[in-house]
């Protein structure tokens, strides 16, 4: 797994205005997630991304490592001021985080992509979607 | 020994006639309530009879395990159960066996009248018998009974976690009878589901139906909203009675900042609001 097929080992980030959209297509594995933490720390500093949308629709396996890692992603994100927003999250990796004791507090959620877009312009307030818009 | 047991089988063939209609006689006093038909019991009571005599004659072992009883068995086990259906006690259905033998008993003592020994010998046997279908009969009446239960509890399970769609966008999901980890799971699932299908953003829990809400309660609670939060749905719990208010606050429980209400009319117009929607009177108060 180390020196196996790294190029392919990525999650990509897309960079769309001062947003930063982040999809995970694939199943996510601990190296993995510690990458994307990673790289999408320095993409939010490099592009001074405002909001990031972290998809998760694809995800079907969580673990308590998984689980706790996307919750300190977002909010690592948050932190570097990022509106950070979970969205797409299948009911059984919802139960099962649940059932993990993982509530993911203080980490925005959406039930899709379009909804959780909404949600990060609208808390970042009449300026950031201008600025979104215009971009 | 194989002499006096065949002759069990011979005697309540001799006298089946005298025997079944004491025996009618005995289940009639016996029995005053109306739970069985008279008739019914007679045409139990008369196969019954027969396929004691026949099972007697091919296996007198002292067992009832033998495929020569499987007649036997399988009788009492439809009446068994179909008595458990009609709400009859296992007292009631096991003594319709245990009381074959006071006519059994007094056709054995007038032909054994000479011999003492032999008597006691078919009197054992006879007992050993009966007592076994009696038991046989009870515990049939117990795993129907059992039976009942389990199909019983299983609709429960599914009839009382209805979700239901209150507004575009607003499901509520009115809980009754206790929450426990098998129903919240339950009621979890189907939840999340439905806010998939339908891209609701936020969800009432009525609690009015529940009658008590310990720690475990309100944890099942707070899981199920954790869970929807996680699918970018927000909760508001209603329905919260009183004492209920009371007893959490007791308890030390920790709603969190979950948004709560006393009755559901209250919870659906917050949820209104959060979706953006307002109902109006068109026509004033009287």
């Amino acid at each position: 797994m180390l020196d196996g097929k790294p190029p392919a080992e990525r999650i990509p980030i897309l960079k769309l205005g001062e947003f930063l959209l982040v999809t995970i297509q694939v199943e996510m594995h601990d190296r993995l997630v510690m990458t994307l933490q990673d790289e999408l720390t320095h993409q939010i500093v490099r592009h001074r991304a405002r909001g990031v949308l972290i998809d998760i629709s694809a995800l079907e396996i969580v673990d308590s490592f998984i689980g706790r890692a996307l919750g300190n992603i977002a909010n690592m994100s948050r932190i570097l001021d990022a509106e950070t927003v979970v969205v797409g999250m299948r009911p059984a990796v919802a139960i099962t985080l649940v059932e993990l004791g993982l509530n993911l507090d203080g980490v925005r959620t959406a039930l899709n992509a379009e909804k959780g877009m909404a949600l990060i312009r609208r808390s970042l307030g009449p300026a950031g979607g201008l600025d979104a818009g215009g971009s | 020994m194989a002499d006096h047991r065949s002759k069990l089988a011979t005697i309540v063939r001799q006298h089946e006639p005298q025997i079944l209609s004491e025996w009618i006689d005995l289940l009639a006093k016996a029995g005053g309530r109306g739970a069985v038909e008279r008739a019914e019991v007679e045409a139990h009571a008369r196969s019954f009879v027969r396929l004691l005599a026949d099972a007697m004659q091919a296996d007198d072992s002292g067992g009832i395990d033998g495929p020569e009883w499987t007649k036997v068995r399988d009788m009492l086990t439809t009446l068994s159960s179909s008595r458990a259906r009609q709400g009859s006690s296992p007292t009631e259905t096991a003594t319709f066996i245990l009381s074959f033998k006071q006519p059994l008993f007094t056709h054995l003592q007038d032909e054994y009248r000479a011999d003492a020994e032999g008597l006691a010998r078919e009197l054992w046997t006879a007992t050993l018998l009966l007592d076994k279908l009696g038991l046989l009969t009870t515990e049939i009446f117990l795993k129907s009974r059992d039976a009942v239960i389990m199909r019983q509890q299983r609709e429960m399970l599914e009839l009382s976690t209805p979700v239901v769609a209150l507004w575009e966008g607003i499901l509520a999901v009115p809980l009754i009878g206790t929450l426990d980890s098998e129903r919240t799971q339950v009621v979890m699932e189907s939840l999340l589901q439905r806010i998939v299908d339908t891209g609701a953003s936020i969800a009432i829990i009525d609690i009015t139906g529940v009658p008590t809400v310990d720690t475990l309660v309100a944890q099942h609670l707070l899981k199920t909203v954790g869970a929807a939060r996680l699918m970018g749905a927000e909760c508001i719990i209603s329905g919260i009675r009183p004492q209920i208010a009371q007893t959490i606050v007791h308890l030390g429980v920790d709603l969190g900042n979950v948004a709560t209400k006393a009755t559901l009319a209250d919870a659906l117009v917050l949820a209104l609001g959060r979706v953006g929607a307002a109902v109006t009177r068109t026509v004033p108060r009287a």
